[in-house]
């Protein structure tokens, strides 16, 4: 007894020691979460070695950025930021010299993130190895290296301030509402922008294209937004890579990797949550489907039978957790069809998740499909079962392949 | 030669076995490092459909299979004769890269039927010692039906087995093979569906009272998820299958079934294009220290290893322990020795059938689709006075007829010009056939030992193989062919071919892969190389896995025993030799 007594007070010694060091330990914690979040790795580490220590390329309508270097080394990266720097970056997109950032790092997402989580990334920061790697983030053309240009973005693109919830709304949506338009940045990819590179106003959410790919609409809208998917098939998918819909490939493969499929499962739920209810300004009408005796949908069918469906099936229906069903699925409406055209001619490789170790991947028909033929079949697989969206010509084929080369 | 830190176990070989133990050893919180010969290989990016319906590539050059100049092996037929290096692969196939022979093999997945565990003895007790022709040198494996049973249950939840159960605890049901041991469950995915020539097998088989079932197949009929999460998409019947990787994600390998959750592992490390050189002991010989092996560069490394798990081919396990020098070398003269002993093959016979008015769409197939009976193998049927024993498993598996290989043409038929061409063109459609995959059985003389001729590029003796077919064999295979040709002969063909093998082995015309035997396991360290638990007799932290560990070789496919066995050895690691490290089973 007595030795149980000892023990337990030196348990309760321990436990008053380990409270005490807890809150550092948390925030650090805490600040490692929201990086997750942010996704800060897409953009800021190329090499799995070197974390944070920048070089990854971006692709942008006006030319090439590249991540900058965000460990602490104090030469290359941005260990003489203050806090009050880094806030500004995040905040104002007003970076330590006073250069002004390009929207690409999405400081007007993270410009809704309270103080206290700020605080809490710039926490964990500081516990970053400090690595040394000069980064030339301006590889822009001119005018756009002109980095004075930006005050005039800004002034029409960008709107400061943190996040203000919504009072009539639950807390679980607010949340979601949050961590969409704050450190998710999804708008980032998935909102049309204008010529500037700013986000169309009211037209949030409504689907672009980014590298190569077409980052899909993401409202409620029924035949081309997330109206048919359920809370869970948006859960799964973050999660997992993985729902009946789609398997996460191209930028979304990584955004998977590296970020959501970390997310805490109340975050999904919430994302889930505010997605399905934030309907686009208004329902485009449906179109409908090309008639099956077009000429291009009787070639479509004819491809499709002997190329796509023994995978797919000849109904559409796929084959759960491996080969995606494309009847009555509103990945296929989507205003755009690059990535389908892509897919096609260039084949594509699923996300890989603990969850979902599978990763398969979609064959290339380049090689075997000339431009008009796979216009067809992706014609032809965007107006059946369900499906309806404009027909694609062989020059539009043509194009996103001589991007891919 | 550099030294690599030491990690707690090296798995030689990323094939089926290899693939299977180092994942469980993996679960077990083990720093494992799997060893390859060959290079990686992916489905997504080696086995594209676009690309993977290539038969001069696949089959003619063999592409998965193991490069002869790489490592081959030399053959005779018996001892007396000086043995040739196989130059090109012919009578089998060893693979060769992750996945290994469990890439481009058929997929077809029996589990051994329970007296097989314990062939010797159950003969011995239904016809008497006296009965056994002398020539035979059979053995039991010192293990059962009841503890081999779950492993196979968990090899096929894995695999994603596709089947109809003959047999569940005892409960027999019609339509499933009344000749399998009782089994816990079922197969995971329901049986594939059939075409027309294993369909038109069936009714003839039924009609002479014969109880016909569909062939388990690892190639999955419905998406399956298993339980390492990996998912597996519906076999579509697309005629490259055998020799061919699958496209689909239908055929189980270790590439579609396990390491894509085995590479996430942070502590598995694979080595490929990485080939073994030995195994190391310590001064004793009692105790593995790792393994030496060369890689791509042609630098040397040894990397040390708590736990040495050899899982290469047959012929590489076997090759590995006579360049160790671990066990005595089998002498067939002196009958001392057991590495390389009871070496066996299978004993194939065919039937072939044409008919006038019947189209067998021959291009629609799959490695493992068909149906098939066992009435006439193993010991499902009386031997009494038939002055053999064994069997065959008598079925139809249309594989897929391709381009360039599929040339079916009765008796007679010109070698070339128009008459060849009319022949083939009437024949293409409208043939079928029925094999029987037979038993082999284990004599004196057919054995594995290292070639002092031939060497491999790093100056190793290749693998030297005597084998010859026991006259028990063909003496089988003549009576078992002669079943078949009654169930064709009751099919009404216009004609048919009647193949039972004959006369020597030849290495040339590819025969099967299921080459067994020569480290095999048992319960008499005199007799057997190693243990119930795959555990090398004196050498207890060595394990060698793989058909290799077969006495003898029953009427059916190994691959189910092959993943059942290598279940069986993690199994033992993990529960028991872990927990006291040392001989399992006291010789």
């Amino acid at each position: 007894m007595k030795i149980s007594l000892a023990v337990s007070a030196v348990a309760l010694l321990l436990s008053s020691f380990a409270s005490q060091a807890q809150p550092d330990y948390d925030q650090y914690t805490r600040g490692r979460y929201i990086a997750t979040l942010a996704d800060c790795s897409a953009c800021h580490t190329r090499d799995p070695q070197q974390p944070f220590a920048g070089g990854v390329r971006l692709q942008t309508p006006f030319g090439t950025l590249v991540g900058a270097n965000i460990t602490p080394d104090r030469e290359t990266g941005i260990g003489t930021w203050s806090y009050d720097d880094f806030r500004r970056a995040m905040t104002e997109g007003i970076g330590h010299d006073g250069k002004r950032l390009y929207g690409a790092m999405p400081f007007t997402a993270y410009t809704k993130m309270p103080e206290k989580d700020l605080q809490d990334l710039w926490a964990w920061m500081q516990t970053l190895q400090p690595l040394y790697q000069p980064v030339e983030t301006n590889q822009l053309p001119f005018p756009f290296n002109i980095r004075t240009s930006l005050m005039v973005w800004n002034w029409i693109n960008f709107t400061r301030g943190e996040y203000q919830p919504d009072a009539k709304r639950s807390a679980q949506w607010n949340r979601g509402a949050y961590l969409v338009a704050g450190p998710g940045h999804c708008g980032t990819c998935h909102t049309p922008k204008n010529l500037l590179g700013g986000d169309k106003g009211g037209k949030a959410l409504q689907g672009e294209v980014v590298e190569g790919w077409y980052a899909p609409d993401l409202t409620s809208d029924p035949h081309r937004g997330l109206g048919k998917w359920s809370q869970q098939d948006i859960v799964s998918y973050l999660r997992t890579g993985v729902n009946r819909y789609d398997i996460a490939s191209g930028p979304m493969a990584d955004a998977v990797r590296h970020s959501t499929r970390h997310w805490h499962d109340d975050d999904l739920q919430a994302v889930a949550v505010y997605l399905k209810s934030s309907g686009p300004a208004q329902v485009d009408k449906v179109p409908q489907p090309l008639a099956a005796t077009d000429a291009r949908m009787k070639l479509g069918a004819q491809i499709y039978g002997a190329k796509c469906s023994a995978c797919h099936r000849p109904d559409g229906g796929g084959e759960k957790n491996i080969f995606p069903q494309l009847a009555d699925n509103p990945l296929l409406n989507q205003s755009d069809a690059i990535s389908l055209i892509r897919v096609v001619a260039a084949g594509s490789r699923g996300v890989d998740t603990d969850a979902h170790p599978t990763a398969p991947a979609m064959p290339a028909f380049a090689g075997t499909l000339d431009n008009a033929e796979i216009a067809a079949v992706v014609t032809f697989i965007r107006n059946s079962w369900g499906n309806a969206a404009a027909p694609v010509s062989a020059d539009e084929v043509k194009q996103v392949k001589a991007k891919l080369e | 030669m550099k030294k690599l830190p030491k990690t707690d176990v090296v798995v030689i070989g990323l094939g089926w076995a290899g693939a299977i133990i180092a994942n469980e050893l993996a679960d077990e919180g083990l720093e494992v490092v799997g060893i390859e010969r060959g290079p990686w290989r992916d489905t997504a990016r080696d086995f594209n459909i676009g690309t993977v319906t290539d038969e001069l590539r696949y089959v003619m050059r063999e592409e998965l299979m193991l490069r002869t100049r790489q490592n081959t092996c030399t053959m005779r037929n018996n001892p007396s004769q000086t043995a040739l290096p196989m130059r090109t692969w012919g009578s089998f196939h060893p693979g060769n890269g992750t996945g290994g022979a469990g890439n481009h093999w058929a997929g077809i997945t029996f589990r051994f039927q329970p007296e097989e565990f314990r062939l010797k003895s159950h003969l011995t007790e239904r016809y008497g010692a006296s009965a056994i022709p002398d020539e035979l040198v059979l053995q039991d494996w010192g293990t059962s039906w009841e503890e081999m049973e779950p492993h196979y249950m968990q090899f096929e939840r894995v695999a994603g087995t596709s089947g109809y159960a003959g047999n569940i605890q005892g409960e027999k049901r019609p339509g499933g093979n009344p000749f399998e041991g009782a089994r816990s469950g079922d197969y995971p995915t329901p049986p594939l569906r059939q075409p027309y020539g294993p369909t038109l097998f069936a009714e003839a088989a039924r009609n002479m009272g014969y109880q016909p079932f569909p062939v388990p197949s690892s190639l999955v009929s419905e998406a399956y998820t298993n339980p390492y999460g990996v998912t597996m998409g519906p076999c579509t019947f697309c005629g490259f299958c055998t020799n061919y990787g699958c496209a689909n994600y239908s055929k189980a390998s270790a590439i579609t079934t396990i390491l894509p959750a085995l590479m996430r592992k942070e502590n598995f490390t694979a080595y490929t294009n990485s080939e073994v050189l030995e195994v190391l002991t310590d001064s004793t010989g009692r105790q593995a220290t790792g393994v030496t092996y060369i890689d791509s560069s042609g630098d040397k490394w040894e990397q040390p290893a708590d736990l040495v798990i050899v899982a290469a081919f047959t012929f590489e396990n076997v090759r590995l322990m006579l360049l160790s020098g671990i066990g005595k070398a089998y002498d067939p003269v002196t009958n001392q020795g057991t590495t390389g002993r009871n070496y066996a093959y299978q004993t194939a016979n065919n039937v072939t059938l044409f008919f006038d008015n019947k189209n067998f769409n021959p291009f629609i197939g799959a490695g493992a689709v068909g149906m098939g009976i066992d009435e006439f193998n193993n010991d499902n049927f009386d031997h009494s006075g038939l002055g053999f024993f064994g069997g065959g498993s008598i079925r139809v598996t249309p594989i897929g007829s391709a381009p360039i290989g599929y040339r079916p043409l009765p008796p007679n038929t010109p070698k070339w010009g128009a008459k060849w061409k009319r022949a083939l063109k009437d024949n293409y459609l409208s043939t079928m056939s029925i094999g029987c995959e037979a038993s082999s059985y284990t004599t004196r003389t057919n054995y594995l030992s290292l070639d002092p001729n031939y060497k491999d590029p790093h100056g190793r003796p290749l693998l030297r193989i005597t084998f010859d077919f026991a006259a028990n064999d063909l003496k089988m295979a003549q009576y078992c062919t002669g079943k078949v040709a009654d169930i064709a002969k009751s099919m009404n063909p216009r004609e048919m071919i009647v193949k039972p093998m004959t006369g020597h082995w030849s290495s040339v015309p590819y025969q099967s892969s299921h080459v067994v035997g020569g480290f095999i396991m048992g319960s008499d360290p005199s007799t057997s190389s190693v243990n119930k638990h795959l555990q090398v007799w004196d050498v207890p932290n060595l394990f060698v896995v793989g058909a290799s560990a077969f006495p003898q070789n029953p009427g059916y496919n190994p691959t189910g025993t092959v993943g059942a066995l290598a279940f069986k050895a993690a199994h033992a690691i993990r529960h028991f030799y872990l927990k006291r490290p040392g001989e399992m089973i006291s010789a």
